[in-house]
């Protein structure tokens, strides 16, 4: 009963803020709607008892958020009022694979069996057998992974440094 | 002309016609609720069989509405010989309501384990008011306990209690460390700090700081965001509590034992920057924006040393959970996660530098620096929602003084090893007493965690601010590859060190030591500056301008 009311609540609470980042024009308003979104998103893992992903949620998003506002902050100047005004073509672009992702996602969902009985993390350790399987099974896609964000961190500082002649 | 009475005004009076209407107010909702009292006990009785939740709804909180009332009134009538008491026996009253809420929040403690008690002896269903009545010790063996013991045994009700203590502890907290703080920067200052308002050294100027910033008013610049402005300082007041929900303040007093708990208290701490960094920019602020953009950079510097910092602890153990890693440090002084080698004491030093960042304390407290920004991100801010954004810098510098106490000095236990006090432990309520002021407890925790921010205090009316490029200066350049040291070193200690070999023990006293005689010698200094407290103030002392 309480956790129905809760998903609804924290739900509800993705979906108002994941419209209102699409529908504000405003920046820095859309990066607080999304700390929002990711914050829900974050208490749903939090009610299903995933604690290391909620946890991780919140920090690597409130992280993100932050970034991403001071690059608002920093790239729009705030009597301009950090408008963004989309064309045309790129509403109807946006809207195509927003479509298209929805239906892809929407199908995967109606289709996957949904055992009734799941009864995720609950008890046990689970922190331990993540980094465990991290360190094993995945150790490939996770150090991919990591070289990834080596290759942003590393364009990132090239597009940051000051013109040296 | 008009003939008015002179308006004194260093001595303002307020409407005795008000003052009368209070009291007649208060004297009526008084009576009418120790009349719904009497009425809701027939009601429960006869209409429900005196089944405890109607009991508690119609009778026990009219009563007990009546009694707050019947202080209020009391207050009001006789505020004249209260005011002289509390002026009068100020120390007394202070530290009576020190150990009063510290007797209370005992009280509940030891209420919730005897229904717990009673509850593992009648094992199914749920207990009745009888069950408890007849459970409880001859002494306090009223209708009245029982009725108020009963709804303790829900989850629900435990933790609305959990967090009306967390509440009340941040509030209360906030408040007096704002007092404490004045009082320390008087005296690094050599002057007084809060002197007159409740007699005894100010001790109530953050309370009457506090009903002045509730009359204050409440501006919005015009060209601000208005709805970021107004959400700002929950945003960082809110997670700022939320982080308290998963911290330990002894074992068994944690709201919630997650087993992230270090993750999730460090994600809170982080989302509380965001509400600075928003209060900024919503502000329309030129001095606002840099002190928010200022808050940003160094938040995002400062917290990759002070994760590195983490880790150390984190490796030691091998777990998140901040109950398990308290509870490893159990078998006192030497048993402390900072003494288990060098590379714990050097991470402890990096993470509580890297924490006063994270709270802008002094030398980092850029965002606001008052001589440069104005007030920094606060610039525009008045009233109440400024007041939230001080509770909220309290309550940050509470967590995180409170995050390394817990993983690098020990936790909630004292410096003696537990396995000595386990018969304390296990005694009657005086042995138990005893046990919690020798051995562990929140006192404890919350004793090393006032450690911490008093050397935070300290640093901040010391050293001078630093700019900005040396703030990052120190991240990138210093305190970073020093923490990436301290990592690899931690990671090669584990494995190359067997723990009890010579190495490791020898490692293990000294770093002991050296953290005896730090702590050995900030108490020398302090008895050395309590003993000679007048000889600065005697040499700078300067009488007043004559006429002045």
């Amino acid at each position: 009963m309480l956790e129905a009311v809760l998903f609804y609540l924290f739900a509800g609470v993705v979906a108002v803020s994941g419209l209102a980042i699409v529908l504000s024009r405003n920046i820095v308003r859309a990066a607080a709607w999304l700390l929002g979104a990711l914050g829900g998103v974050g208490a749903l893992y939090f009610l299903m008892a995933a604690n290391f992903l909620g946890a991780i949620q919140l920090i690597v998003y409130a992280g993100g958020t932050l970034v991403l506002i001071v690059f608002g902050v920093m790239l729009t100047s705030r009597h301009a009022a950090a408008q963004a005004r989309p064309r045309r073509w790129e509403i109807i672009a946006g809207t195509a694979v927003c479509a298209l992702l929805f239906a892809a996602m929407s199908a995967a969902l109606l289709r996957t069996e949904w055992s009734s009985d799941a009864n995720p993390a609950t008890g046990g350790y689970p922190i331990a057998e993540i980094g465990n399987e991290l360190l094993t099974t995945y150790l490939v896609p996770f150090e991919v992974t990591s070289v990834l964000l080596l290759v942003v961190m590393i364009g990132a500082a090239y597009l940051a440094r000051p013109e040296r002649k | 002309m008009m003939n008015r009475a002179p308006v004194d005004i260093l001595r303002p009076r307020w409407n005795p016609a008000y003052f009368r209407r209070a009291q007649r107010g208060l004297a009526l909702v008084t009576l009418a609720l120790v009349a719904g009292a009497v009425v809701g006990r027939l009601i429960a009785g006869a209409l429900f069989g005196g089944h405890p939740p109607a009991l508690i709804l119609l009778s026990v909180l009219p009563a007990l509405g009546a009694m707050i009332t019947l202080a209020g009134l009391a207050a009001l009538t006789f505020w004249r010989p209260i005011a002289r008491f509390l002026r009068r026996f100020a120390v007394v009253v202070f530290y009576a309501a020190v150990v009063g809420l510290v007797a209370l929040v005992w009280v509940v403690a030891l209420a919730i384990d005897r229904v717990d008690g009673l509850a593992r002896a009648m094992p199914g269903g749920e207990l009745t008011t009888d069950a408890i009545y007849h459970g409880l010790p001859a002494a306090i063996r009223f209708r009245v306990v029982s009725w108020l013991l009963w709804p303790l045994q829900f989850p629900i009700v435990r933790d609305l209690i959990a967090l009306v203590g967390i509440v009340g502890f941040i509030n209360l907290f906030a408040a007096y460390a704002i007092w404490w703080e004045r009082k320390v920067a008087g005296r690094i200052q050599s002057r007084l700090g809060p002197m007159r308002v409740g007699g005894w050294h100010g001790w109530a100027q953050s309370p009457a700081d506090g009903i002045k910033l509730l009359g204050k008013e409440d501006l919005i610049p015009a060209g601000a965001d208005r709805v970021l402005f107004r959400l700002a300082p929950y945003l960082a007041f809110v997670p700022a509590v939320c982080g308290f929900v998963a911290l330990p303040f002894g074992s068994g007093w944690v709201f919630r034992d997650l087993d992230v708990a270090l993750v999730f208290v460090l994600a809170l701490v982080d989302i509380e920057v965001l509400g600075v960094i928003l209060g900024g920019w919503s502000s329309d602020n030129k001095w606002s924006l840099l002190g928010a953009m200022r808050e940003a950079c160094q938040l995002v510097a400062y917290e990759i040393p002070m994760g590195m910092a983490l880790l150390v602890p984190v490796m030691m153990i091998g777990t998140l959970s901040l109950t398990r890693i308290g509870d490893a440090q159990q078998y006192g002084w030497h048993s402390w996660l900072a003494f288990q080698n060098p590379f714990a004491f050097v991470a402890m030093v990096a993470y509580f530098i890297a924490s006063l960042a994270s709270c802008k304390r002094a030398p980092f407290d850029l965002p606001e620096a008052e001589s440069e920004l104005v007030a920094g991100f606060m610039t525009e801010y008045s009233g109440f929602r400024w007041c939230v954004f001080f509770f909220a810098e309290y309550a940050a510098m509470f967590i995180v003084s409170a995050l390394c106490v817990t993983l690098f000095l020990g936790a909630w236990y004292s410096p003696l090893p537990a396995s000595w006090g386990t018969g304390l432990a296990n005694g009657g309520l005086a042995a138990r007493a005893i046990h919690g002021v020798l051995f562990s407890g929140p006192l404890w925790f919350v004793a090393k965690s006032l450690f911490l921010i008093f050397m935070q205090m300290w640093l901040r009316w010391t050293l001078p601010r630093i700019r900005i490029d040396q703030v990052l200066y120190a991240c990138v350049q210093v305190l970073l590859p020093l923490t990436m040291l301290v990592v690899l070193g931690q990671t090669l200690w584990q494995l190359l060190v067997t723990p009890g070999s010579a190495v490791a023990v020898i490692a293990n006293v000294l770093c002991s030591l050296a953290g005896a005689v730090l702590l050995g010698g900030f108490y020398v200094l302090m008895a050395h500056g309590l003993l000679h407290r007048r000889r600065l103030v005697g040499a700078l002392a300067v009488d007043h301008l004559p006429g002045a």
